[in-house]
């Protein structure tokens, strides 16, 4: 993996956070408010799997903690999750990028699972906690939605060469 | 890491927040575009015949409220003179801000929106917001033109309201689903039914009184249990409500005034 990062890139890929972003607080219906995926989650075990170089715990942290302010959620709440996500994938991404979609899908529903067991447990703190494992409901979706979503990204990195 | 999560329990963030939260506004203006074009779109390419029709009932509705406001007329006359004989505080027209929901919080736990006026407009915390047909909740956050609204549906919000019928005070709490309160400590034999409506008492000093919240749904009178598990639907239409209205309750201070002054007047 080459440290060369072309001019464009980083614009490219800060739109598609924002994108993710908008998508994370896209009104939708209560009872559908679980069945959102992650984007945002989604996108940074992406590129931290692709790139680990450049996307650093800072960048983590910020992610994690703009989607907090946007959000509304405490200040930290996902911020801490985005950070044990980044965690993960740096620890073990020379063995991810091997698996086959689907058994990173799985190993991206443990991942978001651990993050998500983290959001319950703040949650919690604060007196809101869900009922039973409704908390994993995203998590599953997400995971299920990672196949479609690295497979989109992936034309988007060939598309515009980011490398 | 862990600094910052005991900073969160312990409020001290709040300031940071507060100067954060107007960062947040493009985010939700952004969001919200898709349906203010679809209103826009509907608005515009309505045609003459459904403007027509439109129009027609809007004018038959504004004649049936006319007449109502006539008797209101007379009805609010006799009722300032029949609270001056009983020398209390007179009611005094709330102003009101109409606003718009921009958001909804995603977080499918909070029951929290976002509606397009802030502090430029004089909107603060613990404003309560209405929409046509009832209370809604009160502003929690508030930045230059956005503002956080906590329904009252959310699991943490309670505000005190009485049964319209016969003055019966209760508390309405939210249990986390759009369409249903509960009321707490309601004794088996008090006397309340399905049906009743229930505004809001004023006694908590935030909300103002008389303003419908809820109606009565279903009443469960348990002998063996020590209270009545009474459910209450709310009158607020808190999932499809577009336009909604910030009340200026600003008689709050004049109230307890008027309330000291009469117990003054009272004792003398």
């Amino acid at each position: 993996m080459e440290t060369s990062s072309k001019p464009h890139n980083r614009g490219l890929i800060s739109v598609l956070f924002i994108f993710a972003l908008l998508f994370s607080i896209y009104p939708l219906p209560l009872e559908y408010r679980w069945y959102r995926p992650e984007l945002l989650t989604l996108l940074l075990i992406y590129w931290v799997l692709a790139m680990p170089q450049q996307f650093g715990p800072l960048l983590w942290f910020g992610v994690g903690l703009v989607q907090d302010v946007v959000t509304g959620s405490m200040l930290g709440q996902h911020a801490v999750g985005t950070v044990i996500i980044g965690y993960l994938c740096v620890l073990s991404y020379q063995r991810i990028r091997n698996y086959s979609l689907w058994q990173q899908a799985c190993w991206v529903f443990v991942v978001c699972g651990i993050a998500g067991l983290l959001y319950q447990w703040t949650n919690s703190l604060r007196g809101m906690s869900s009922s039973g494992l409704m908390f994993l409901t995203p998590v599953l979706i997400s995971a299920l939605s990672w196949p479609l979503f690295v497979f989109a990204l992936d034309q988007v990195r060939k598309r515009f060469r980011i490398r | 890491m862990l600094l910052l999560l005991i900073n969160i329990y312990s409020d001290w963030l709040a300031p940071v927040r507060a100067q954060l939260a107007p960062l947040t506004t493009p985010f939700y203006w952004l969001v919200d575009t898709p349906a203010r074009i679809k209103a826009w779109s509907g608005k515009t390419t309505l045609s003459r015949v459904e403007l027509q029709s439109h129009n027609e009932a809007l004018e038959s509705e504004v004649l049936v409220l006319k007449r109502k406001l006539q008797r209101m007329a007379s009805l609010a006359a006799e009722n300032v003179r029949l609270r001056q004989l009983l020398n209390s505080a007179e009611f005094i027209e709330d102003r009101v801000l109409v606003a718009e929901l921009v958001g909804v919080s995603p977080d499918p736990l909070s029951h929290i929106v976002i509606i397009n006026k802030g502090s430029d407009e004089g909107v603060f915390i613990g404003q309560p917001l209405l929409d046509a047909s009832g209370l809604m909740g009160q502003v929690v956050e508030v930045s230059a033109n956005m503002a956080r609204v906590l329904l009252i549906t959310d699991n943490s919000h309670a505000l005190p309201v009485q049964v319209n019928r016969n003055g019966v005070r209760a508390v309405a709490e939210g249990v986390g689903d759009l369409y249903k309160l509960q009321l707490r400590h309601m004794a088996n034999t008090v006397d309340i039914r399905v049906g009743d409506l229930l505004v809001s008492s004023g006694l908590g000093g935030r909300f103002p009184v008389g303003y419908p919240v809820a109606v009565v749904d279903s009443i469960v009178r348990d002998p063996g249990q020590a209270f009545a598990a009474i459910h209450v639907r709310p009158r607020a239409q808190l999932d499809r409500s577009r336009h909604v209205l910030l009340v200026f309750g600003d008689r709050d201070n004049n109230s307890a005034q008027a309330l000291d002054n009469s117990l003054d007047s009272s004792l003398n």
